[in-house]
């Protein structure tokens, strides 16, 4: 690069700056799209409207394909169910999302920009990409709290973390996470000592610390009752627009709450490491390969 | 802080943090302080032969020497307790520390060693003409106190660097530090790479130019041991009460939700296992003058193991276990050996079997237990509270 391209670079991004605060710009989903528009590095663009883009992704496990020529867009701000038989790939898909697993062949990419093959576990989450386990993962040792603090977003450096300090608004939106998840009264409890259904619970309020624009999220109400299950379904709904969603659950009673309000939500439907099926839920139930897959064999 | 909170119920979810310790922790690291710089000084120096508040050479050697195995029980739970990896090779980095300081001790000989000569015994001994290259600034004392911190430290950031990049977990990993210990103490056993061969460093003379072998020389170096010791315990307590600490013991629990809460653990450990190997250099350091001999028996497998056994007997994740259990297994073992030199071994596989089946929280796990807190008159305190 020149300088006088990188001034001419430095230069557009004062002026969209200064546009930025000249018309007061208030949330417009990061969907603006302007002439000199500057794209930085490592930040999420959602411009093209999808914010996670599968192309072909290929995974085998000694000869077993695992996930065979996946592809999947998330718009930004969607909430996608993920259904599907057992071994369908619907975890190994999360984890090629995560960076845990690297696929054989195929693209993912995070906005447009963010190649999410070359990114490490911790990157990944870093630029925002959460996830909660099939199985609830807290730190067991550790208080409600604490669990809480570790995930809030901030500098995940080792010195930073040695001489962190938790600010007044820090603390507030800690207080407002134990209320939003039911856990306040628990606070100084130590993780490990929760039901299954609070730790669950407690995982989502972690990965809603960490400000992530897409949450994935592996059987969210294993293990819940029907009444915290309920409440999951509303907390979700109304994450969705906000942040984008990838749900992936067996249970269709909790499917069908999440979607009904809006009938046209998408549902893919997984079988043998692709997509089988997408659309509405009604469609998908309708449809004759779903209905084999899961009924007849 | 509280008042912006939600609603006023809210406060008791902000944990109690602030001063280091509690009252009763700060009073004990004050009498600690004081016991080491004054009652033992009075005791040993001041009070008459035949007195009973005389206190011997010979106690005071042993606590000294206990102090130093205390450090390295310390620097072992940081990294085995808070992080949940455990090393069963911190003998060498307590081995590196305390050859550098060996060094520079030999150095201090000067001609008054067996031989007469300029150069050490072991080196006249072999025929050597010059010193070998890493022997060039062992006669600063400077220089060799920052190998003692450089030569435990590299070593250890270069071994984690692959071991933990490579994720190497678990009990493959407490395997390959074995590896490492053992490997160690083959190349220092060799006449050729210059530490004096099974024999080591010995017969020393003097340090800083005065001599070492004086009542007050040795209470010098008593003194410093022990505010190390004491330095040492206030570092990791400010360590593991950091968010820092807590990401640690995260780790320890579920290292996957760490990665993807954003942390990159590779740092973190790499950083603690540092430290830790430091630790353990600094007390090999100071063991080696008070000790007077180093050689390639303290990187045996079976010294690194002594070191986990002392924490796991004072108990793990706690800060005052590791103390504890090096002066108590190192009590028993001076005890043992006296009265019964051949059952000691047996003893100590016997405390580490009992310890492992029926106290998991070590020595100090047993006053944190409910029913002895009840009966104590205490409350239950949750684990990592103010207590020290």
């Amino acid at each position: 690069m020149t300088p006088d391209l990188m001034r001419a670079g430095a230069q557009a991004k004062r002026d969209a700056e200064r546009r930025a605060v000249a018309l007061h710009a208030g949330n417009r989903g990061g969907r603006e799209t302007s002439y000199s528009r500057v794209v930085n590095a490592g930040e999420l663009d959602v411009t093209h409207g999808a914010i996670l883009y599968l192309e072909d992704i290929t995974v085998s496990f000694d000869g077993f394909k695992a996930l065979n020529a996946l592809s999947l867009s998330i718009s930004a701000g969607e909430m996608r169910c993920i259904i599907g038989p057992n071994g369908a790939g619907k975890t190994t898909m999360m984890d090629v999302i995560t960076g845990k697993t690297r696929p054989d062949a195929g693209r993912a990419f995070f906005g447009s920009t963010i190649d999410l093959l070359r990114l490490r576990e911790n990157e990944i989450a870093s630029v925002g990409v959460g996830r909660k386990f099939q199985k609830p993962t807290v730190f067991e040792q550790l208080s409600v709290f604490e669990n809480l603090e570790l995930a809030l977003k901030a500098d995940r450096g080792v010195r930073a973390s040695l001489f962190f300090r938790l600010s007044g608004e820090q603390l507030d939106r800690i207080g407002q996470m134990l209320v939003l998840i039911h856990l306040k009264d628990s606070a100084q409890r130590t993780a490990g000592m929760l039901s299954h259904g609070q730790k669950q619970w407690l995982e989502i309020g972690m990965l809603l610390m960490q400000n992530p624009k897409l949450l994935l999220l592996d059987e969210p109400v294993a293990g819940m009752t029907d009444e915290e299950t309920e409440r999951t379904a509303e907390l979700f709904l109304s994450l969705e627009g906000s942040h984008s969603l990838v749900v992936v659950e067996h249970d269709m009673k909790f499917i069908h709450e999440l979607t009904h309000g809006n009938p046209a939500k998408k549902v893919t439907v997984l079988h043998e490491g692709s997509v089988l099926a997408e659309g509405s839920l009604a469609d998908v139930q309708q449809d004759e390969k779903v209905v084999e897959v899961y009924l007849g064999r | 802080m509280s008042a912006v909170l939600p609603s006023p119920a809210a406060t008791a979810i902000v944990p109690r943090r602030g001063l280091l310790l509690g009252i009763r922790g700060w009073a004990g690291v004050t009498i600690a302080l004081a016991v080491v710089a004054v009652v033992v000084p009075v005791m040993n120096l001041l009070m008459p032969e035949g007195s009973v508040f005389h206190l011997s050479d010979y106690a005071v050697q042993l606590v000294a020497k206990i102090m130093c195995y205390a450090m390295a029980a310390l620097a072992m739970d940081l990294i085995w307790g808070y992080t949940g990896i455990l090393s069963l090779g911190h003998g060498v980095f307590f081995a590196l520390g305390g050859y550098a300081m060996g060094m520079y001790l030999m150095r201090q000989i000067g001609r008054d060693g067996q031989y007469r000569m300029d150069m050490p015994d072991f080196m006249v001994f072999l025929n050597w003409k010059e010193y070998p290259w890493h022997w060039a600034l062992s006669n600063s004392f400077v220089a060799q106190m920052a190998l003692v911190v450089l030569a435990p430290g590299v070593l250890a950031f270069v071994f984690g660097f692959f071991a933990f990049r490579s994720r190497i977990k678990g009990v493959y990993f407490s395997i390959i530090t074995q590896a490492m210990t053992y490997a160690m103490m083959l190349l220092f056993f060799r006449n050729e790479t210059g530490f004096g061969g099974n024999n080591g460093f010995t017969d020393f003379k003097r340090i800083l130019g005065t001599p070492i072998a004086t009542p007050s020389m040795r209470m010098l170096l008593f003194v410093i041991t022990g505010c190390t010791l004491i330095g040492f315990f206030l570092m990791a307590r400010a360590i593991v009460s950091s968010k820092f600490g807590r990401v640690l013991q995260a780790i320890r629990d579920a290292e996957s939700r760490v990665m993807f809460t954003g942390y990159d653990p590779l740092r973190y450990k790499l950083a603690i296992w540092t430290l830790s190997a430091v630790m353990c250099g600094i007390a090999g350091a100071l063991y080696v003058p008070q000790v007077g001999i180093i050689n390639p028996s303290e990187m045996t497998p079976a010294a690194s193991i002594e070191i986990a056994i002392w924490t796991a007997v004072g108990g793990r994740a706690t800060l005052v276990g590791p103390i504890v259990g090096a002066f108590f297994v190192n009590g028993a073992k001076s005890w043992f050996t006296q009265v019964f030199p051949e059952f000691w071994l047996y003893f100590l596989g016997a405390l580490f079997i009992a310890v492992t089946l029926f106290l998991p929280g070590g020595i100090v796990g047993i006053f944190r237990h409910p029913k002895v807190l009840a009966l104590l008159g205490r409350s239950e305190r949750r684990e990592g509270g103010a207590d020290a």
